[in-house]
């Protein structure tokens, strides 16, 4: 008997997401899921109850109904107490859970004999785990969407613009924090037009900002401040006092600041000050990032947009609701992954295998058994190596470069070799053979120098059209098919002209193919190439 | 026409010969490059038939042979297709090979090629006939075997012989044992035997060294025996005291010897561990050796998904490798390039070296399907822009885009310069399955995260791409 998956529609005042979208229920119901969605779940996100049941779903007409059918429920926001008290025994649960931050609902559902699976949980070092990591791709939403509301809030353009009417100076936009959330605002901005600054403890994300258009704003100040698990640490006295310098100046600079700092389990640092808020000028807008866990900035209202100085603070926490149908969509499909590694078997039947190290981080509790934390996964080798030992780069090469100049030692045998050999041809060699050597030394030395000019694309070509003057070996057979009458030598015999002349013969028929097989297929194979 | 007159003849052939290759280091004035070459091979051999050592009585012969020959080779060179040109270039070496024999025991049994040559004389002619047949046997044999494999007729695993380098050393030794009693010998009757013994030991070592490589080295075997066709060249050209024949040949050694250390520089391998054979042949098998094992996951994607990743690019760098010759899928691909660009994005090529079977494959596949040469790139001209790239699409390609080159020194494959595909933003892997390439080596590229699989045969998902990206 196949599972079934239950989505129930949020209870959260003001939360819009839905666990599941019409599109990812068609893929679960591949994977072997019954799926039974609540009745107006998916409204806010404009997935109507007829799409769902288009995609296969069932419609359940209320939660009630929905907590007692389903095996397997996909929730956003962390279940709310009468929700709990809905849960049946055995019931998987799958949603947002911040089991650090929730303790009594950790032991509400414990009590429940549920196996809940918080997807905040899941070990993000894993390569492996990616695909299922909901953080990432909320935060990346989020980033999108502080940009939007800041732009919404600003009272000008973001892009520089000469106009009939005068000259429009691009916005300044100064992101703090270049995590997922960050990346995701600096690119966004870029792409508005304005000129982004970013900074973050960790100097290894200099470049990934540069790369989306952004420029990097280094404190003076030497300290390394990667945390692990993609987050900073918290850093030494002395080094807040130089960021504090570096945003100090920042705020009285640009219009736009957004921070997106955190610290897993710690209350955001206070980046912005009250002071450098008061430095800005009227109508510049921060967006705080942070809202949920106090705040970057001193004057932030969690939640709200709120005016001081002159300065709009926006302190939304429901950033990704606010973009409901897009992070709907991709909260379904880091579900719909993590439903693919709960089902291998594609049979409708999950397994919680705890051997698995990306499930058994995001197992918080497992019938009823408190599991959380996690005991740190087996990180692969490649994830824990020391900077990696880094290649030399291949030397450069290519026609007309000619190679790199010989080791010392390999160049003194070879030029040694070489001239042993020569003293032995000059000593004992007749005179005759000498020219033809000359020749043929001087003549590899042209081959040398002319071939090495060729491009690389030609190099087929040069193949065939060497192997066609190669058939200039074809004068040795001419020249002895007939040639003019010399005496033969005493004591050798008559010359044996009609095997000579067949040899000879046969020799010509077997080269010329190969001269006008070989000249005409390179006349073929260079017209082709155009430009 | 005057012995002098000759001469000055074949060196006007020679400088055309030269200019020819000279002209092959642009494909502008490549084809001008090929005039020149039959030009002077036109000068060269009517220059030789009209001069002094050819009679009249010889030109109907001449005349015959020329037209058989010449008929099938322009039948051959119109039909051949160019996903089998490197078949075609290994049969016509097979052919200069056992004209280099013919010519070899032709001037062996003719008594007036030494007529009026001192002693030691006589011996170096020997000693070059013997040479002249033996480089020839081993390019006639090689290059049939060469042929066999290029044509799929025999299997492209290498055969490892035990003790095979013993074999050929005991080999060389037998036949230099056969020169010396060759250079005894006081008639030609007497020295047939040594020279016969010697040509089938040379056949059969061919056989043997082609053998022993494997289907991916084949550009440098395919190069080497272009070599060795023409130092087969040079030695009847002393055999035959002709200095056009030596200088030909030398010009067409050279090249071939270059164009092998140019492959095998490619494939960061030694010229010599290529000739011996096999990959890896004695070291235990690679990665079991504790190598890290790739983890990760692979994301497999559909040709829709793959032409929407490519719809929404900006730049996109297209890496070909054999598996599009298979698949002769390069129609497809121009088909989809053009499309591309149509809709405003850069497509590139980006050519390793040793893709395909001989070098420059790649680029005669694409030049035949009629994508622009300026778009096809060497791989030290794109390498750097992989990082600037949206999409790198990866045809039939594994070992040349494998990233353990680079980030793995106890690879078997450590330190060979490949295409950086990884760097690009998102890379598209075309693949008909998991397994690994010619090396046997695992590619961590299919489980990096930016990596998407399509497998199936690349000629049909280019066409569903094609069709995906039209509608």
């Amino acid at each position: 008997m196949p599972q079934v998956i239950g989505v129930p529609k949020e209870v959260f005042p003001g939360e819009k997401r839905v666990a599941t979208v019409p599109e990812v229920v068609e893929k679960l119901r591949k994977l072997g899921f019954g799926v039974l969605v609540e009745s107006g779940a998916g409204d806010a996100a404009n997935c109507a109850d007829e799409t769902y049941v288009a995609a296969g779903a069932e419609i359940a007409p209320d939660a009630k109904t929905l907590w007692s059918k389903a095996d397997i429920v996909f929730k956003v926001r962390a279940p709310s107490p009468e929700e709990v008290s809905l849960i049946r025994e055995g019931t998987a649960l799958v949603s947002f859970i911040w089991p650090a931050q929730n303790p009594q609902l950790m032991e509400a559902l414990a009590a429940r004999k549920a196996t809940v699976l918080a997807i905040d949980a899941l070990p993000r070092m894993l390569s492996r785990a990616q695909k299922m990591d909901a953080l990432t791709s909320m935060a990346g939403i989020s980033g999108y969407r502080a940009v939007i509301e800041a732009a919404n809030a600003f009272g000008r353009f973001f892009s520089g613009q000469i106009t009939a009417a005068g000259k429009v100076p691009p916005a300044k936009v100064f992101v703090a924090g270049a995590g997922v959330a960050g990346l995701a605002a600096i690119g966004t901005a870029a792409s508005l037009g304005a000129i982004v600054r970013a900074n973050d403890t960790r100097a290894e994300v200099a470049d990934q900002v540069k790369s989306l258009g952004g420029e990097f704003v280094k404190v003076d100040y030497e300290e390394e401040g990667s945390g692990g698990g993609g987050y900073a640490k918290v850093m030494s006295e002395g080094f807040q006092k130089a960021q504090r310098d570096m945003y100090a100046k920042q705020a009285s600079e640009v219009d736009i600041i957004i921070t997106t700092a955190l610290i897993p389990g710690k209350p955001a640092p206070k980046l912005i000050t009250a002071d450098m808020v008061r430095s800005m000028r009227a109508g510049s807008v921060i967006v705080d990032m942070a809202g949920e866990q106090g705040g970057n900035c001193e004057l932030t209202v969690p939640g709200e947009a709120v005016v001081r100085h002159g300065v709009t603070i926006i302190g939304y926490t429901d950033l990704p609701s606010r973009l409901a149908k897009q992070s709907s969509t991709l909260y379904a499909t880091n579900l719909f992954r993590l439903a693919e590694e709960l089902c291998k078997t594609k049979d409708g039947l999950i397994n919680v295998n705890m051997e698995d190290d990306a499930l058994r981080g995001l197992t918080v509790i497992k019938d009823g058994t408190v599991t959380w934390p996690a005991p740190p996964p087996k990180l692969p080798a490649a994830a824990v190596q020391a900077p990696k030992p880094a290649m030399p780069p291949p030397a450069p090469k290519g026609h007309g470069s000619g190679s790199e100049p010989m080791a010392a030692g390999p160049l003194a045998i070879l030029f040694a070799v070489a001239a042993v050999l020569f003293g032995l041809i000059g000593a004992y060699a007749p005179a005759a053979f000498l020219g033809h050597f000359t020749v043929f030394v001087l003549a590899c030395f042209v081959g040398y120098m002319v071939v090495w000019n060729v491009t690389p694309a030609l190099h087929t070509p040069l193949m065939s059209v060497t192997n066609a003057i190669s058939s200039i070996i074809i004068i040795g057979a001419l020249v002895q098919i007939a040639p003019p009458f010399v005496a033969a030598v005493a004591g050798e015999g008559a010359r044996p002209d009609e095997i000579i002349r067949w040899l000879a013969v046969a020799g010509i028929a077997l080269t010329a193919v190969n001269m006008f097989g070989g000249f005409a297929v390179t006349q073929r194979m260079l017209s082709m190439f155009q430009k | 026409m005057s012995a002098s007159l000759a001469t000055v003849s074949y060196i006007a052939a020679i400088i055309l010969f030269i200019l020819s290759l000279g002209g092959l280091s642009n494909p502008e004035t490549s084809r001008r490059g090929n005039l020149y070459g039959m030009i002077g091979m036109a000068i060269a051999v009517l220059a030789t038939v009209s001069g002094p050592r050819v009679t009249t009585g010889g030109i109907a012969w001449i005349a015959i042979a020329l037209v058989a020959g010449g008929a099938i080779g322009l039948y051959l060179a119109r039909t051949v297709k160019m996903t089998q040109m490197p078949e075609l270039v290994a049969f016509m070496h097979s052919l200069v090979g056992l004209v280099a024999m013919i010519v070899g025991y032709a001037s062996y049994v003719d008594p007036t090629a030494t007529a009026g040559m001192a002693a030691a004389e006589v011996t170096i002619h020997h000693v070059e006939v013997y040479v002249g047949v033996l480089i020839g046997a081993v390019t006639l044999s090689g290059s049939v075997i060469a042929f066999g494999k290029l044509s799929g007729r025999i299997g492209g695993k290498p055969l490892l012989l035990p003790a095979r380098h013993w074999l050929n050393l005991a080999g060389l030794l037998v036949v230099i044992w056969f020169g010396y009693r060759f250079l005894g010998a006081h008639s030609i009757q007497e020295g047939m035997t040594p020279i016969i013994v010697m040509s089938v030991i040379a056949l059969l070592f061919g056989i043997h060294m082609v053998m022993a490589i494997g289907g991916a080295d084949m550009p440098v075997v395919v190069s080497m025996l272009n070599s060795y066709s023409g130092w087969a060249a040079a030695a009847t050209g002393f055999m035959l005291s002709n200095d056009l024949l030596i200088v030909t040949g030398a010009l067409v050694g050279s090249s071939g010897a270059i164009l092998s250390y140019i492959m095998c520089r490619a494939m960061n391998r030694n010229f010599i561990s290529v000739i011996a054979g096999g990959f890896g042949g004695e070291t235990s098998a690679p990665s079991a050796g504790g190598a890290a094992q790739p983890a990760g996951e692979v994301v497999p994607v559909n040709a829709q998904e793959a032409a929407d990743l490519l719809r929404e690019a900006k730049s996109v760098v297209i890496v070909p490798g054999y598996g599009m010759a298979v698949a002769q899928a390069q129609h497809t691909v121009y088909e989809i390039t053009k499309r591309l660009r149509e809709l405003g994005k850069t497509v590139r090529f980006g050519i390793h070296p040793v893709a395909g079977r001989m070098p420059g494959h790649m680029n005669v596949l694409l030049a035949e399907a009629k994508v622009p040469y300026d778009i096809v790139l060497e791989m030290d001209e794109i390498n750097g822009d992989f990082p600037d790239t949206d999409v790198s699409m990866v045809i039939g390609a594994n070992d040349i885009v494998n990233p353990s080159a680079q980030e793995d020194p106890s690879s078997p494959i450590a330190g060979m310069p490949v295409l950086e595909v990884w760097k690009a933003h998102t890379s598209i892997v075309m693949k008909r399955s998991m397994a690994s390439g010619y090396a046997g080596v695992d590619n961590p590229l299919f489980y990096k995260d930016n990596n998407r699989m399509l497998f199936g045969d690349a000629k049909k998902m280019l066409d569903e791409v094609l069709v995906a990206l039209k509608g």
